[in-house]
């Protein structure tokens, strides 16, 4: 028997706003009897958000010191490009792009994972010591080993994973609660933020400017031995986690009502957690730390589709367009200056956190 | 909400039925806190790189010669014990004010984003406006704790506030304003340079000028929490008991808040952010003394700083012959003690 969490519970009911919204649920049956439901409004903006992120993605690769027009992208990546926008377009920038689609999707379902076993919209990856984890190995690489860039991101890799399996261990007492993940997460941060800070001290001024950089979150520079090992541990992943989709909404009902679902509640909870670090660590020792991705992307995802749920689908994509976005915006609205994406991603997120705060405050739901 | 109940309504019975013993061992307890704490100070004078013998410690502090360990001792470790008390008296006193106030065992100064502003302004401070002296950028580290600690107070709603979410809204303002204390960082290295230092939380750089400039505040943050201290019992029974027993529930709350931002600002911007000794020891004071607020204060005042002077020395002795700073040390002992503590079984009910 286990005692259901207060402090998160939502109370349905009570803001009345939910009730006003209807939403159609089709649902498609084949002839052997099998049927699967079908949100219009929920497909609808999945295309949305694909067709956004093409875009962006074709402007990103188009932008730059050798600007191209979207048709000549289009064309170079189709086979019909000179040999100078070939080497652009394949050796330089679309890697970048295809790191960005990557990261954002794995930052965005872990955080959709996250929020909904924690049950709350806080509840994200990188509230909960994972990114701090990976900071802490991807520093003690840098700066105690002056690894190049493949041992950092090995590192953070490491340094995430190890985080998200201590905050498994120590939230374990006959089982697992959503609140419990959020403090330990919490009080594992704030621990490991000292040993950031401890390690940014022992470095020199080149070291420092590096880890800083780093901490930041930043996908300059990334090429296909980044893209690679992401896309194979995403290919992995990603459908893994989609598949676990359906229990991961009874999970939403509470623990007894799930397991009076059928849902092996443990195990289910178990493998959605180890796959959400899995990628969020992947994704963060390619591009860094970006923080508020996971936050924003599946809370923003769940207000554009109206469905409950955690939407892993959507919020894959919307993790994806949101990067390919704020990359654009780091490279391009500054003038001669190039931030790196963590900055955009971070005042982007901060403004959004305010307001997520200010909303759900006033509907009673954290 | 269920708040602490269980342990209180244990407590107070035992407290009305034998109030004079229970009162002398709590003042015995404090009295040899208070002998516990000058022995730290003691020996905070005395470890360190160079070792200094005890009998020169006295001359040291009266009869300054200006020589050899006389200026170690009078221009080094004093100031350095005397920040640390300074602090530790602080964030002891504002986690203790904290608590109380939220009604919330894990509302603690570092957790709650104070440091965080505090951080922020003074980075901003630093690099748009090119302030490097300490009474340059004192004034910025109280605006941002002030601005953050309000603002994360309402956030996380208050006096209803779970501690899932009081936690929650400071960690993410944590999160917003470390960001922007990164990015100011990457865009100006000299900035990075200064700042990487006192971002990490030490009593290493203190000299008398820094003592002189925190103490004010401090003092008028203890004064301040002491005027707060019976409304606060009141108001640990509920909004509407303490309004029958004649608490004013809106002078007590900006009075405390101001105590909290006053010791919180003071502190951090001495010493740089330091976390969790403002959740520790109220905590385990509590265990001692009992809900009692005008106890756990004072208690609060003479631990924390054994506390935080204690893990100074041990920063100091541990790592030679470099030091740990006592921001990283504390963050180490108090990360277990935090996770006790929310692994106990009465936190389920918060």
């Amino acid at each position: 028997m286990t005692a259901t969490p207060v402090p998160t519970a939502p109370a349905p009911a009570a803001s009345g706003a939910p009730a006003a919204r209807t939403h159609t649920v089709r649902a498609v049956r084949t002839a052997g009897g099998l049927s699967v439901r079908v949100e219009p409004r929920a497909v609808a903006v999945c295309l949305l958000l694909l067709a956004l992120a093409l875009a962006t993605g074709i402007v990103l690769i188009g932008s730059g010191d050798f600007p191209m027009a979207p048709g000549d992208v289009v064309a170079t990546l189709l086979g019909d490009g000179t040999a100078v926008q070939e080497f652009v377009v394949l050796d330089l920038r679309l890697p970048r792009v295809l790191v960005a689609v990557l990261v954002g999707a794995g930052l965005a379902v872990g955080g959709a994972v996250f929020q909904t076993l924690t049950r709350n919209p806080l509840g994200s990856p990188d509230m909960l010591g994972i990114n701090q984890g990976a900071i802490v190995g991807a520093l003690g690489v840098i700066v105690l080993l002056h690894g190049d860039a493949t041992a950092v991101a090995v590192g953070g890799l490491v340094g995430g994973t190890l985080t998200g399996a201590a905050v498994y261990v120590f939230a374990w007492k006959r089982g697992v609660h959503g609140f419990r993940i959020v403090l330990i997460g919490i009080g594992l941060a704030a621990m490991l933020t000292a040993v950031i800070h401890y390690l940014i001290t022992k470095a020199n001024l080149v070291d420092a400017t590096r880890a800083v950089v780093w901490m930041t979150g930043s996908l300059e520079g990334r090429d296909w031995t980044q893209f690679w090992p992401l896309l194979a541990v995403s290919a992995v992943l990603l459908p893994l986690v989609l598949a676990y989709g359906r229990p991961l909404r009874m999970l939403e009902m509470g623990d007894d009502a799930a397991y009076a679902l059928g849902v092996r509640v443990e195990r289910v909870r178990i493998v959605l957690l180890v796959s959400a670090v899995l990628l969020v660590a992947s994704a963060t020792a390619a591009a860094g730390p970006i923080t508020f991705v996971a936050l924003s992307a599946p809370q923003l995802a769940r207000r554009l589709t109206r469905s409950p749920g955690p939407n892993l689908g959507a919020s894959a994509l919307m993790g994806a367009a949101v990067l390919l976005v704020a990359d654009w915006t780091a490279t391009n609205a500054f003038g001669e200056r190039q931030l790196p994406v963590g900055v955009v991603t971070g005042v982007v997120g901060g403004c959004y956190l305010l307001w997520l705060l200010v909303t759900e405050r006033r509907a009673g739901r954290i | 909400m269920l708040v602490e109940s269980s342990s209180e309504q244990s407590a107070e019975p035992q407290a009305a039925a034998q109030p004079r013993g229970r009162r002398s061992v709590r003042a015995a307890g404090l009295l040899l806190s208070l002998g516990v704490l000058v022995l730290v100070c003691v020996a905070s004078i005395v470890v360190g790189a160079k070792p200094v013998p005890l009998g020169d410690v006295w001359h040291g502090l009266f009869q300054n010669s200006g020589t050899g360990n006389d200026i170690l001792v009078a221009d080094v470790r004093v100031p350095r014990t005397l920040l640390g008390l300074l602090a530790g008296v602080a964030l002891g006193l504002a986690g203790a004010v904290m608590q109380a106030l939220t009604r919330n065992p894990l509302a603690e100064p570092g957790l709650m984003g104070v440091n965080a502003g505090a951080a922020a302004a003074v980075v901003t401070a630093t690099s748009l406006l090119g302030t490097t002296s300490f009474m340059g950028y004192v004034w910025f580290a109280f605006v941002g704790a002030a601005i953050v600690s309000v603002l994360v107070y309402v956030l996380g709603g208050g006096r209803s506030a779970t501690p899932v979410r009081l936690a929650l809204a400071g960690t993410a303002a944590t999160a917003a304003l470390y960001g922007y204390v990164n990015a100011v960082q990457l865009l100006d290295s000299a900035a990075l340079d200064r700042l990487r230092f006192w971002t990490v939380g030490s009593l290493a750089g203190a000299d008398a000028d820094v003592v002189a400039a925190v103490a004010p505040f401090v003092a008028a943050g203890v004064v301040l929490a002491a005027l707060v201290a019976r409304p606060l019992n009141a108001m640990e029974m509920g909004d509407d008991t303490a309004r029958a027993l004649g608490a004013n529930l809106t002078r007590t709350r900006v009075l405390a808040m101001l105590a909290v931002t006053l010791l919180c600002g003071g502190a951090t911007a001495a010493c740089g952010p330091i976390v969790f000794v403002g959740l520790m020891v109220p905590y385990l004071v509590r265990a001692l003394t009992g809900p009692d607020v005008r106890w756990i204060l004072p208690y609060a005042a003479v631990l924390s700083p054994v506390l935080l002077i204690g893990s100074d020395i041990v920063g100091r002795v541990v790592a030679r012959p470099s030091e740990l700073q006592v921001g990283i040390v504390t963050a180490l002992i108090g990360g277990p003690v935090f996770i006790h503590l929310v692994r106990r079984k009465r936190m389920a009910q918060l």
